[in-house]
């Protein structure tokens, strides 16, 4: 059974989830999945993960959620309280939402993972250092590649000269 | 430990829902970014709660492998972002119409 904890960070998570995507301003909106993140770091804390935990707030509670909060700035004004969608698919899209969270929910709660219990201590986080240097350093190397050669791409194509502004706008 | 497994996995799917009715409903390219961030999210909560309880290390060291590619997708991403609204003066998907065939 869940403690009091986990029931709190849940509906923090998925309140949080919620709200950045259907509160009307953009700012609160990436405020609010700041807080969903931040709640995922807590998850990782209560999974004895807190390396994981502490990565996970400072990648993305820390940095991709300020970008995007300053991406949101350079936008118009009237765009980011303007709330953009289809009327006509929002109950579609809830329709969607509930049939993916029953029928999953339902597989996995007839599924053989509900009796999954551990009482072994949790894995030590030497340990996915000893995996990063050693089973999967290639793959480590090949990450460090593409980090830096996705911020370059991103760099480039922000401080493109050859797009002028407005220049689609009919 | 008194949580268990379903029980983060009941999280995961419920953010996994969210995240795809955000895709599917909204049209402003950055709150589908933040559907996409959502559904990365749910993912990696399943692949720490899963090492936990096997217990192995590799889900923590897959979930931290996840995170930096997700860092480097929403670098580009927002960078797609800005371009697009150079061009467009605006965030509306339904605008972008120069790809369209």
């Amino acid at each position: 059974m869940a403690d009091i904890a986990f029931l709190a960070l849940a509906v923090i998570t998925i309140g949080s989830a919620i709200a950045a995507l259907e509160m009307r301003s953009l700012i609160y909106g990436s405020i609010a999945l700041m807080g969903s993140l931040g709640g995922i770091a807590g998850f990782f804390l209560l999974l004895d993960a807190p390396f994981v935990a502490l990565f996970q707030l400072a990648v993305y509670v820390g940095s991709i959620a300020v970008l995007i909060l300053f991406t949101v700035m350079l936008v118009k004004r009237e765009l980011i309280f303007n709330k953009i969608e289809d009327k006509r698919r929002k109950f579609a899209g809830i329709g969607l939402m509930l049939l993916i969270m029953v029928s999953l929910g339902a597989v996995f709660i007839d599924s053989g993972i509900k009796t999954i219990t551990t009482d072994e201590p949790p894995v030590d986080f030497r340990d996915i250092g000893t995996d990063f240097v050693t089973y999967y350093w290639p793959a480590l190397i090949l990450m460090g590649l593409i980090l830096a050669s996705t911020v370059t791409g991103a760099l480039v194509l922000a401080r493109r000269v050859d797009v002028e502004d407005g220049q689609r706008t009919n | 430990m008194a949580n268990e497994l379903i029980d983060f996995t009941l999280v995961s799917i419920a953010l996994l829902g969210i995240g795809i009715y955000g895709l599917a409903v909204k049209r402003n390219f950055i709150r589908m970014l933040f559907a996409i961030e959502i559904i990365i999210n749910a993912a990696n909560l399943n692949l720490v709660a899963f090492g936990r309880f096997i217990p192995h290390s590799g889900g923590q060291t897959l979930a931290l492998f996840s995170i930096a590619i997700a860092a480097a997708e929403v670098a580009v991403g927002l960078s797609l972002i800005i371009v697009a609204y150079r061009m467009y003066q605006n965030i509306d998907i339904a605008d972008f119409r120069s790809l369209k065939g």
